[in-house]
């Protein structure tokens, strides 16, 4: 009977631990595979495609050229290799006004003939229509966009994945803007974190301790929702005014923010790094004469390294994929910048922003899945790097 | 050298030395000795000012090193501790380089020349008897010396910086016999150059290195006498009692 038990609770044990293995092995499975679809696709309207005129030398177009064109920055074919003829843009709307009614047909019939006829017209034509407007008879040449690729992704530096009648993917910005807020983050989490830390376990009292870790283990207690409204009322208003800036939705206050949120983790750990160098290294050093200040510089942080390293990641991690008070302070506009005082957008704020208006199995779905799996990516490698160099301070 | 003059100590409310009185002549080695509990640590820590870590102690009497009051608020401690070396129980090498460990305390009194502090590294591990055993791994981590190397290497640390006196806190009692017999030699040498104050529960150590013991018992010194005169000749029966094993 008792040896029946312990088997159980053997059992018990063990499917928790593949449990928990598994579903993280299964988490990161479906978001790579929902997110390596995006690649290989058109990134225009799902049953469009694009055609010019026959005697357009241009035969295929990328999706930043596209966008250019619509947003008229790029006025001649000549920009994109072909003859100089202005470019004449028509999508299904201007047929529609364009045309009457009668010839195109109450159901859409004669659509084919219509665009046949403007193609014809304007030799610098360049036209979205739908794939079923296409017959045996079209005589425009259909160009190519360009794929999706994971160089355009990564590389790209437009994100407007709702942009009409090609969705620019690009993610260079947000990737930026990440990076940008979650270094400023340790930068000003890290110094302070480290200085209060050691205030905690080194210089004060008892009581003044017990009084003040408490405050600091609540502050990790505080949803981040508070934090991003703390920002939006205190820290946003503040830069905005400092700076003397047009917003002050910037990338500071996106770090202030993160690094006031990353402070917790950053503190409590390196406390405890800090409170469990041996009591003997300590007396060591004072024994040789060394001042309070030199013990703690030369032999206390030496030693509780590893504690501060981990601390740091952690803090980087929280940073990283920081949602909701960075969404609320940062701006949120998708600029390749290296400014901290300028709006920038992040992976997470852009994931939550946009997925609920993302439509499920659409291009634009699949392209934060792609986001997430890249978040993914940076978070791994942060923990692989400070793995690395934890194990290699150990040896 | 060190005079001790009616010296009370307390942990808290708890007395933990009741007025002691002591002299420790130049150049000679004094053995504290008595059971466990009985003040001879807290006492040594006293000389170097190292209880002064510990929260809620407070110390009545007078402590003198050469003459100087080292309780007076004046005094720099950290001169004060560089005067007066420490060795503790149990090896504490930082987890540092050999080299390092042994200009550690070279380097925070502000020396930074690179030959120098070569010289007077290599002369502390000379003179700790150690050079030889590490001259080819002086670059090497500490923590992978043996449990008595890196007790040598505390001393070599601690005579680096040039003391008059060093305290030493039960420095064997973690290490094995032959180590144990490389230390004592060792502080028969120093002795030529240094005062040594030594702690012990060791009493054939006590015989061995010491000139003079002081025999502790409950916080109070029971006799200091020649070291000889208190092994063969006590004059009280408590330490004849504790020097011949009936207690303690």
């Amino acid at each position: 009977m008792k040896k029946l038990f312990t088997r159980f609770q053997e059992i018990v044990l063990l499917v928790s631990g593949w449990f928990t293995s598994i579903m993280v092995l299964l988490i990161v499975f479906f978001l790579f595979k929902e997110g390596i679809k995006i690649f290989g696709k058109k990134p225009v309207e799902e049953g469009f495609v694009m055609a010019v005129h026959p005697n357009n030398l241009v035969n295929s177009i990328s999706p930043g050229m596209c966008k250019d064109i619509f947003d008229g920055k790029i006025e001649n074919w000549e920009r994109l290799g072909g003859r100089s003829y202005p470019i004449e843009l028509a999508t299904l709307e201007d047929i529609g006004s364009l045309y009457t009614e009668e010839e195109i047909g109450s159901e859409m019939e004669h659509l084919d003939s219509c665009f046949n006829d403007y193609i014809n017209k304007h030799e610098g034509a360049l036209i979205s229509l739908p794939k079923s407007a296409v017959s045996s008879s079209f005589k425009g040449k259909i160009i190519s966009v360009k794929k999706i690729s994971l160089n355009s992704f990564i590389r790209g530096i437009e994100w407007f994945p709702t942009s009409k009648p090609v969705a620019q993917f690009g993610i260079l910005p947000l990737i930026t803007g990440t990076l940008l807020v979650s270094l400023g983050a340790i930068l000003f989490a890290l110094p302070l974190g480290l200085a209060c830390a050691i205030y905690m376990a080194e210089i004060t009292n008892k009581r003044t301790r017990s009084f003040m870790k408490p405050i600091v283990e609540l502050l990790a207690g505080i949803p981040s929702v508070v934090y991003g409204f703390f920002g939006l009322v205190v820290i946003v208003p503040l830069i905005q005014k400092v700076f003397h800036l047009d917003v002050g939705e910037t990338a500071l206050s996106g770090s202030i923010i993160l690094g006031i949120m990353a402070l917790p983790t950053i503190i409590t750990i390196s406390e405890d790094a800090l409170r469990n160098v041996p009591v003997s290294m300590r007396e060591a050093s004072i024994a040789l004469g060394a001042t309070k200040w030199q013990t703690i510089s030369k032999v206390l942080i030496p030693y509780s390294l590893n504690g501060i390293t981990t601390a740091i990641a952690l803090g980087i991690g929280r940073a990283i994929g920081e949602t909701m008070a960075v969404l609320m302070v940062t701006g949120n506009a998708g600029n390749l910048t290296l400014s901290y005082l300028k709006p920038i957008r992040t992976i997470p704020a852009t994931i939550a922003a946009e997925l609920g208006e993302a439509p499920a199995g659409g291009m634009h779905y699949q392209a934060l899945f792609t986001l997430g799996c890249v978040l993914f990516v940076f978070t791994l490698a942060i923990n692989i790097y400070i793995n690395f160099v934890t194990k290699r301070r150990r040896m | 050298m060190i005079q001790i003059e009616k010296v009370n100590f307390f942990y808290g409310i708890q007395k933990a030395l009741n007025n002691i009185n002591l002299s420790v002549p130049q150049h000679s080695v004094m053995a504290f000795i008595g059971p466990s509990g009985c003040g001879k640590s807290t006492l040594l820590r006293l000389i170097n000012r190292m209880n002064d870590l510990i929260d809620g102690t407070k110390m009545e009497g007078l402590i003198t090193v050469d003459g100087m009051n080292i309780y007076d608020k004046k005094i720099d401690i950290e001169t004060l501790r560089k005067n007066v070396g420490m060795v503790f129980q149990k090896p504490n090498p930082f987890p540092k380089t050999i080299f390092e460990n042994v200009a550690y305390g070279l380097r925070v009194s502000g020396m930074s020349n690179a030959t120098e502090l070569k010289d007077r590294v290599e002369n502390a591990l000379i003179q700790a008897a150690l050079w030889k055993e590490v001259e080819p791994v002086l670059h090497k981590n500490a923590t992978n010396l043996s449990g008595g190397q890196q007790q040598r290497l505390c001393i070599a640390r601690c005579l680096a910086v040039n003391p008059k006196i060093i305290l030493m806190d039960e420095p064997a009692s973690a290490l094995d016999p032959i180590s144990t017999s490389k230390i004592e030699e060792l502080i028969l040498e120093l002795k030529l150059n240094h005062t040594i104050v030594i702690v012990t529960h060791n009493m054939q150590q006590a015989l061995r290195v010491s000139d003079y013991t002081s025999f502790f018992y409950l916080g109070e010194l029971i006799e200091c006498n020649t070291t000889s005169e208190i092994f063969n000749n006590p004059k009280q029966d408590k330490t004849r009692n504790y020097v011949t094993g009936k207690f303690g």
